[in-house]
């Protein structure tokens, strides 16, 4: 593997190595750039993955403390950990349990079919759908989703097999086992998935999809890749003429260093990267970098998110097998009249023993808590996964209580979910209870709101420089050489789990900018 | 299963225990015939303690069991808590002094009162710190090592057998099959 010189001005720097920062860097070198791809983490493998969920847990997650404040749940439920991702070579492709749904086309124009909703600050996106549904297709074909391009479907699990009876007897048509980045067959020089049911501690066959062991090692044979793991970006420089001209960082051993750059590419997922544009503010970039609109850190999404779990009289063994593989979509549309804006996917669902009691039951403790777990072979479980509303004040901003090891403030969230949030979210949780009472539970649980982990909106695309941080290909409206390549550009949410959103703009983005670099305009 | 999760090593054979000078000792009996015994040394167990005295222990462990109740579920798996706790405090004197103000806190007799009596007490207590530290490392310890395992079914790791797919991921019976259309093939041949 290459190193590039720190005074090197011609590289392209990739800031984090998960979904988004993992694909730029495997198109980009594959069109002949340099790129110096920064991870804070550590590097993992699938030998060293770890198969107990605490120690797995430890190994992958990002766990550098947050403040927060708001309404939702997490602030009592979850004070540590507001948000699940993670902090390793891979990002968080490593623990994702690689649901790939597609946006749907009434959810890239939120604004002009939900309307003016008070409270929320909706936008459209500033890409036609036919254009993104043409990237999806592309990166559905990188990742081998299952149930597209010839690619058979998981077989039904247990778990499946409970939310497919109570489903149709619910009278729901679209339910299957999902569009899921996961090889049901050998593909891609990689093995097909053998049901461990540990997604979320990393995949120790490689059948799920994670930059880790596909995009990077592709990258690192192309030559042009230098990946600096356990490296921690600091800041973002600019030049006189208001261009990003390198990156400032903490290396392994904590020392900082800075490396120049032609290009700079934030993928540090949508918390981690306002932050860092936050903390890259100047003299000529008050309020942060590329922040002259003001949006930077606002319009924070995270789906309206509930575990609804179903305790029946016979075992279900829901342990067993890949974690997300089942999905209904029906409520997936715009339909007023059951009081809300804006659709749900109903998903499978599954907690090992050790996490279930950490993140997926309302209750703190005592005989209802102990009941649940008592019941563990006896229950199936799904998650909720919705469309939440973008507001101005649902943002990151720098906390003022909280440093972290090098000084520096770490991300404070705060988030008041929008009534149109609590109300979807009564609905599916009715919904997920009527479907587990319809194949015979004689109990259901809904969760209080996990720790999210879909980050979304922060640095949020726009065609007005007003509107939005960057423009229709993630480039920043202020610094021509900035790009943003996560989950921060989707303009609105929507009710797709994001990673098939975060791949298709990035392979976008790439192409832009090979373009740009190609004509001697970047 | 996996018998050989770090947290079953704090678990002695109380033969061994005698040998080591702790200021406080927790220990029991497993049941006969309880698959536990599969997982363990000798059916004897024993804790040693680094700050707790026995006393404290059990009120520890009474308040533990108030927390996560489940009723035949092995001592020895409570004691894992516990013993976590005793590690935290052993490492840190201010986390000594909290843990032991908080145990005073609980009162005279309290692992022998009733758990209505119990409850009453800790709902008392629950937005404090002592009681938030003591649920936090329950949900963490209790329900991660081998012996809640076995107790509550959950089978872990399976990467090591060849996964689930040929061992039971979709061998429920009781409802009807999913059509072909709507899943796909088993990935076999």
């Amino acid at each position: 593997m290459p190193h590039f010189d720190l005074s090197d001005s011609d590289v392209v720097v990739i800031v984090g190595s998960g979904a988004g920062g993992g694909t730029m860097a495997n198109e980009l070198t594959r069109r002949g750039l340099k790129v110096v791809l920064f991870e804070a983490g550590k590097r993992q493998s699938l030998a060293s993955f770890s198969q107990n969920p605490g120690e797995a847990f430890a190994q992958l997650t990002w766990l550098e403390p947050r403040s927060q404040s708001g309404s939702w749940d997490p602030v009592k439920t979850s004070p540590a950990l507001p948000a699940w991702h993670c902090r390793t070579v891979g990002g968080t492709t490593v623990h994702w349990t690689a649901a790939t749904p597609r946006l749907q086309s009434y959810e890239t124009r939120a604004r002009s079919v939900y309307g003016d909703i008070p409270g929320a600050s909706l936008a459209d996106w500033p890409i036609e759908y036919a254009e993104l549904k043409r990237w999806y297709q592309a990166a559905e074909k990188r990742l081998g989703v299952t149930r597209r391009n010839g690619n058979p479907g998981m077989p039904a699990s247990n778990n499946f097999k409970v939310m497919y009876a109570g489903a149709r007897r619910l009278g729901y048509k679209r339910v299957h086992t999902n569009y899921l980045a996961i090889n049901s067959r050998a593909r891609d020089g990689r093995g097909l998935c053998i049901q461990q049911g540990f997604c979320v501690q990393g995949c120790k066959t490689g059948a799920k999809w994670s930059t880790l062991y596909t995009e990077i090692p592709q990258a690192e044979a192309s030559g042009k890749l230098d990946l600096r793991s356990e490296c921690f970006v600091t800041r973002i420089e600019h030049d006189n003429a208001g261009r990003a001209s390198g990156v400032v960082y903490r290396d392994a051993a904590g020392a900082e260093q800075r490396q120049r750059a032609r290009i700079v590419c934030v993928a540090g997922n949508a918390i981690e990267t306002a932050r860092l544009l936050l903390l890259s503010e100047s003299g000529r970039f008050k309020g942060g970098l590329a922040n002259g609109s003001d949006q930077l850190g606002r319009n924070y999404c995270h789906h309206v998110l509930s575990f609804v779990f179903g305790i029946f009289d016979q075992p279900v063994s829901f342990w067993r097998g890949a974690v997300l593989a089942g999905v209904v979509e029906d409520e997936n549309i715009h339909d007023p009249r059951r009081g809300f804006a804006g659709g749900y996917h109903l998903e499978l669902a599954m907690l090992d023993l050790p996490t279930l009691p950490l993140i997926g039951l309302p209750y703190g403790w005592g005989r209802d808590f102990a009941s649940v777990i008592d019941n563990y072979r006896n229950m199936a479980g799904m998650l909720i996964n919705g469309e939440d509303l973008p507001r101005a004040d649902n943002r990151i901003t720098l906390s003022r209580t909280l440093k972290d090891g090098y000084g520096l403030p770490v991300a404070h969230i705060h988030c008041d979910p929008h009534p149109n949030d609590l109300a979807m979210r009564a609905h599916a949780a009715g919904q997920g209870k009527k479907l587990y009472e319809a194949a015979g539970a004689k109990r259901t649980v809904v969760s209080t709101v996990p720790p999210a982990t879909h980050q979304m909106g922060t640095a949020r695309m726009s065609h007005d420089p007003g509107q939005g941080v960057t423009n229709a290909y993630g480039r920043t409206h202020e610094v021509p050489n900035l790009f943003i390549s996560d989950g921060s550009v989707q303009t609105t949410a929507g009710a797709a789990n994001p990673t098939l959103t975060i791949v298709a703009l990035a392979l976008r983005q790439a192409q832009h900018i090979g373009g740009e670099v190609a004509a001697q305009r970047l | 299963m996996n018998i050989r999760a770090t947290h079953l090593g704090s678990l002695q054979s109380a033969e061994r225990r005698l040998f080591v000078r702790g200021v406080g000792v927790l220990s029991g009996v497993i049941a006969l015939g309880s698959p536990l015994a599969a997982l363990l040394p000798s059916r004897i167990w024993a804790v040693e303690l680094r700050v707790l005295s026995s006393a404290e222990a059990a009120a520890l462990l009474a308040m533990i069991r108030t927390i996560a109740p489940h009723d035949t579920l092995d001592d020895a798996a409570y004691a894992l808590v516990v013993n976590a706790i005793d590690a935290d405090a052993a490492a840190s004197t201010q986390a000594h002094a909290d843990l032991k103000a908080g145990i005073a806190s609980l009162g005279d007799g309290f692992a022998l009162m009733s758990e209505q009596v119990r409850v009453e007490h800790l709902k008392a207590i629950e937005s404090g710190a002592f009681f938030q530290s003591v649920r936090l490392k329950t949900l963490l310890v209790l329900y991660n090592n081998p012996i809640a395992w076995v107790h509550f079914g959950f089978q872990g790791e399976s990467f090591s057998k060849g996964g689930y797919l040929l061992r039971g991921f979709n061998d429920l019976k009781w409802l009807p099959e999913v059509p072909l259309a709507d899943s796909g093939p088993m990935p076999l041949g």
